[in-house]
């Protein structure tokens, strides 16, 4: 969780995109970390993938055909410190109700979770139970994933694919 | 990129087994972690890897635009597919306990199909996206 911290105020204190975009990485492939020391593996498995992986080779493509250096700010951003730090302390304020990771009496452990665990193995018979989860009970939500993605994608065709194929014949 | 020798057959040597691996992820989601969107995404960096060293234009030929878009579009309809099909057979949409003799199986293979639409859109999306931004003026 340190080097998080470390990393993130590296990331704000670059200025050279490349070197940001690298360190992004590494923030990636940091927070897999955390996800794994919480035992959410799926959720580590695709931050690693996705963050540090896809996303950074997209946006080393992005700084390609664009420039690598950020232009330098004039006068201090204020008022995004004060924006930040507000929400920040908001935030802690609230993380301090939370209940204690790993209760067994937190309302997300009590209302469907006990459900799956029991009946899951009956009602599907898959043993990782993330999966049975995801693609079973929770279908419709999966399915709406995959519909951002592939909109997402058609998206940014949209942008710069097809208009540049036209353009200049390539 | 002709000069990196070293990395270039190192990608050679590698996209196999990553291709691999992502098969592995995305059917045995079932068992251990994974499934379609990690494997997807793998399947895809390993296109986006050997498309890195050895051009967009190698990549193409390997994996053509057309037939990623395709591609992206059939993985969804395969998703989609899955749950007309469920209610076609009489039960609400994307309830897989229809689609074979007994409902266990059907969950499985209700969640296999879906999976790999899952797998087969985000790998594709991955490519396309490399694809559009990756090729230079």
């Amino acid at each position: 969780m340190a080097f998080l911290v470390i990393m993130a105020v590296a990331i704000a204190r670059q200025h050279n995109l490349f070197a940001a975009v690298m360190l992004t990485g590494i923030f990636s492939l940091l927070s897999a970390a955390v996800f794994v020391v919480l035992d959410a593996v799926d959720v580590a498995f695709t931050e690693a993938a996705v963050g540090a992986g896809v996303t950074t080779v997209l946006m080393l493509a992005t700084l390609g055909r664009t420039v690598s250096r950020q232009r330098a700010r004039r006068g201090r951003p204020l008022a995004a410190l004060v924006v930040c730090s507000g929400v920040g302390v908001l935030l802690l304020y609230a993380a301090w109700s939370l209940p204690p990771m790993g209760d067994g009496a937190s309302p997300a452990n009590l209302h469907v979770a006990p459900r799956y665990i029991v009946d899951s193995p009956r009602e599907v018979g898959v043993p990782n139970m993330v999966t049975s989860v995801l693609a079973s009970y929770r279908g419709y939500d999966t399915l709406g994933e995959v519909t951002v993605i592939f909109t997402a994608g058609i998206g940014v065709l949209a942008l710069i694919g097809i208009a540049r194929r036209s353009g200049r014949g390539r | 990129m002709n000069r990196h020798k070293i990395l270039r057959v190192v990608t050679g040597l590698l996209a196999p087994p990553i291709l691999l691996f992502a098969l592995y992820v995305q059917f045995h989601g079932d068992y251990g972690p994974g499934g379609g969107f990690q494997a997807g995404v793998i399947f895809g960096a390993a296109f986006i890897l050997y498309g890195l060293l050895y051009g967009v234009a190698r990549t193409k030929e390997v994996a053509p635009p057309a037939a990623i878009r395709s591609l992206a579009a059939g993985g969804v309809l395969l998703y989609a597919g899955v749950g007309a099909a469920s209610m076609l057979l009489g039960a609400n949409y994307l309830d897989y306990d229809v689609l074979a003799a007994d409902p266990v199986a059907g969950q499985h293979l209700g969640i296999l199909l879906i999976e790999a639409g899952v797998g087969v859109t985000v790998a594709s999306t991955m490519i396309m996206l490399f694809y559009a931004f990756g090729t230079r003026d």
